[in-house]
């Protein structure tokens, strides 16, 4: 867990970060996301002491973040940027062990720590671990950083725009492997967006900044249905909330208990998704599938345009 | 590309338009310019002698065929390994032909008599030169090989010298009188060199770190280095004769220690003095060309400052910093010549005792070592940036 307390950055008289707390739960996702200069980069680097905040303090599991020196606390938190910052004198193994041979693992452990990370992150050993930097994809690369960062077991990881320079197709890729990562290492995630589709594609909650301050942090669907301030609303978008609103529940939270002969769908689908296949079909229900092929239930439409209206 | 081959003029009959300056160059030199000069003793006018008129007709002939030869393979053959070879045929003729004609020309037991490399042996030296260069060039070779072949070089040519194959030339003459004398302005020579650049490093890698950090610095600092880098080398001489003299006189320990207004003293703090600029230069735009996001990175891991910059900056910066260092070292080498004017010693002692004598073979005897020294630090650190710089790539 994660306590923001009261946290401020000045710069002379500007103020970066304004008065800003909140409670970050344990092996969960939270997204900061905001415009260009909403100060949400500072306030993620604030957590890590990468900038020192001028008022306030962050504890981790209730200890203040100030009690050690500032690169050992780095070390215990792992920290992903945007363009992947890779070294590019160092080998694929090299890069990823870079915090461990700081912690001083021994040779045996982090060979072992380096492989198991190549194979979670879909790396072939033999033709990525000696490659360097420059003879990876984008996507490669971007994956390689992450790894980096979870070298060394971190409880945290901070990412700062991790997705921000990868292609569409891509970074949708780079975000489902994100959610399986969390999901496996229970890594408790702090992530950076401008994007707001990222944000309620990857955040179990979502925090608007704007001009330093903290609007709004809730889970997605109660900025979408209570947004706090009429900034959120322009930020989530007032066009396209109800489809937004599809879109945080998954077919298999929403399936009825029963039967169809309609189109299957998998249960791991979108409300939206599920929605817009019904459209398509011109059918009127489908039936919703576990990934084993065992039914799940079924849906209508109108089962669906009913959750996409609020309260 | 079958198609274009086909299409285009057969390969014969493309001149080489380098090849073609050089072999026309080359043969001109052989024709018409004198290829050793005889001088009854070292300061009086010579006596032009032709390459038919010194050697032993079979010897003459097997060197004008290899000469002929390289012209052609100059002119027509595009592969560079022929023209190297070729080349490098052809500088091994001209290099025993006037070593022979040194032999012959010289009467048994005669000390005084001087044979000296004419003009026509240095043009078509020059000539096989630039087109060996140009071969290698063309060849694109690796850094370890360029350093293999400029090993192999002078170890050919230094196994010549110690085996006596010219030592009845002129310049080997004057070696023979200065030997010892030879060897210690060498060591001197290099010593003011390596040493001066050693503690330029020592200055000017820490100022550019510097510099890199706190950027109001810069303007300021590379600055005042540049205006120094614009002194001649003989006012900086000059200029510093008189603190320097002071010093000496003002601190016994600082004239034990051999610092005097003249001397080596002098020489090695305008040579440091000149090297600052290139290295703290080099370091900063080596430093700058550093991944902004990986520095970045390594502080957002809990790397400490230091380590950022021995383990990541400074490696990445290194080819750049090493082209400063090149630099420097070529430099220092051709400059150490002139510090023989104010006593510094070093080779350059040879080339104005031999200006002021009109000796030019002991002119030669001091450049020819300065210039195999100069081109021989190009060559290793050149090799040593590119393959450091291959690693980070």
């Amino acid at each position: 867990m994660i306590s923001v307390e009261n946290l401020s950055k000045q710069y002379g008289a500007t103020t970066v970060v304004d008065g800003v707390s909140m409670v970050i739960e344990r092996n969960s996702i939270t997204v900061i996301v905001g415009t260009s200069g909403s100060g949400k980069s500072t306030l993620l680097r604030m957590i890590n002491r990468l900038i020192e905040p001028t008022r306030g303090r962050v504890l981790i599991d209730g200890n203040d973040t100030t009690g050690e020196p500032a690169h050992l606390l780095r070390r215990r938190i792992g920290y992903v940027i945007q363009g992947h910052g890779l070294f590019p004198h160092r080998t694929v193994a090299e890069n990823i062990a870079t915090v461990p041979r700081l912690l001083g693992w021994d040779e045996a452990r982090i060979r072992a720590r380096v492989e198991e990370l190549l194979a979670v992150f879909q790396l072939d050993q033999g033709a990525y671990a000696g490659a360097f930097p420059h003879q990876l994809s984008g996507g490669q690369q971007q994956r390689v950083g992450v790894a980096r960062a979870l070298a060394a077991e971190p409880a945290v990881l901070l990412m700062d725009e991790p997705f921000g320079a990868l292609d569409p197709i891509i970074r949708a890729k780079a975000q489902d492997d994100l959610l399986d990562i969390q999901r496996r290492f229970g890594t408790t995630i702090v992530l950076v967006t401008h994007d707001m589709d990222e944000a309620f594609r990857l955040g179990d909650h979502v925090a608007v900044m704007s001009h330093g301050r903290l609007l709004q942090y809730d889970r997605p669907a109660v900025l979408l249905t209570h947004p706090a301030d009429p900034f959120v609303s322009r930020m989530t978008g007032v066009s396209d909330r109800a489809m937004r609103l599809l879109s945080l529940t998954t077919a298999g939270e929403a399936a009825l208990p029963g039967v169809s002969d309609g189109p299957a769908v998998a249960a791991s689908a979108s409300l939206r998704e599920v929605l817009s296949e019904l459209l398509w079909r011109g059918a009127e229900s489908a039936a919703v599938m576990d990934a084993d092929g065992t039914r799940r239930g079924y849906l209508t439409i109108a089962a669906i345009l009913e959750r996409g209206r609020p309260g | 590309m079958s198609t274009r081959t086909a299409l285009t003029v057969p390969r014969l009959r493309r001149l080489d338009p380098l090849g073609a300056l050089l072999a026309a160059a080359g043969a001109v030199a052989a024709v018409f310019l004198p290829f050793v000069v005889l001088k009854s003793n070292r300061i009086v006018p010579g006596d032009p002698r032709a390459l038919l008129e010194v050697l032993p007709a079979w010897g003459a002939l097997g060197c004008q065929v290899i000469l002929i030869c390289a012209a052609l393979a100059a002119l027509r053959v595009s592969n560079p390994r022929v023209r190297l070879g070729a080349a490098l045929l052809g500088v091994v003729a001209v290099a025993l032909a006037v070593a022979a004609a040194g032999d012959a020309l010289t009467p048994a037991g005669n000390k005084v008599v001087r044979v000296s490399p004419g003009a026509g042996f240095w043009v078509l030296l020059v000539c096989l030169g630039l087109m060996a260069t140009d071969a290698t060039t063309r060849m694109r070779p690796g850094p370890g090989l360029r350093v293999l072949l400029l090993a192999v070089s002078i170890a050919v040519a230094g196994l010549a010298l110690a085996h006596g194959t010219f030592d009845h030339l002129s310049v080997m003459r004057e070696y023979a009188v200065n030997a010892d004398r030879f060897a210690r302005e060498a060591r001197q020579h290099v010593w003011l060199a390596l040493g001066s650049l050693a503690a330029a490093v020592l200055v000017a890698l820490p100022t550019g770190i510097l510099c890199h950090r706190v950027p109001r610095l810069r303007s300021g600092v590379l600055g005042t280095l540049n205006v120094i880098q614009t002194i001649p080398a003989i006012a900086l001489f000059g200029i510093l004769m008189a603190p320097l003299g002071a010093l000496a006189a003002a601190v016994p320990l600082a004239a034990a220690l051999g610092i005097r207004g003249i001397g080596a003293a002098p020489a090695a703090v305008a040579l440091f003095l000149y090297s600052l600029l290139p290295i703290a230069a080099n370091t900063v735009a080596g430093l700058k060309r550093v991944p902004r996001a990986a520095v970045e990175a390594a502080r957002g891991m809990g790397m400490t400052s230091w380590q950022i910059l021995t383990g990541i900056e400074l490696i990445l910066a290194l080819p750049v910093i090493l082209t400063g260092i090149r630099i420097v070292l070529v430099q220092n080498i051709g400059m150490v010549t002139v510090a023989a004017l104010i006593g510094g010693g070093g080779l350059g002692t040879f080339v104005f005792q031999g200006i002021g004598q009109t000796a030019i073979d002991l002119v030669l005897l001091g450049a020819i070592p300065i210039v195999t020294l100069a081109f021989s630090a190009a060559v290793v650190l050149d090799a040593l940036a590119e393959v450091l710089d291959r690693a980070r790539q």
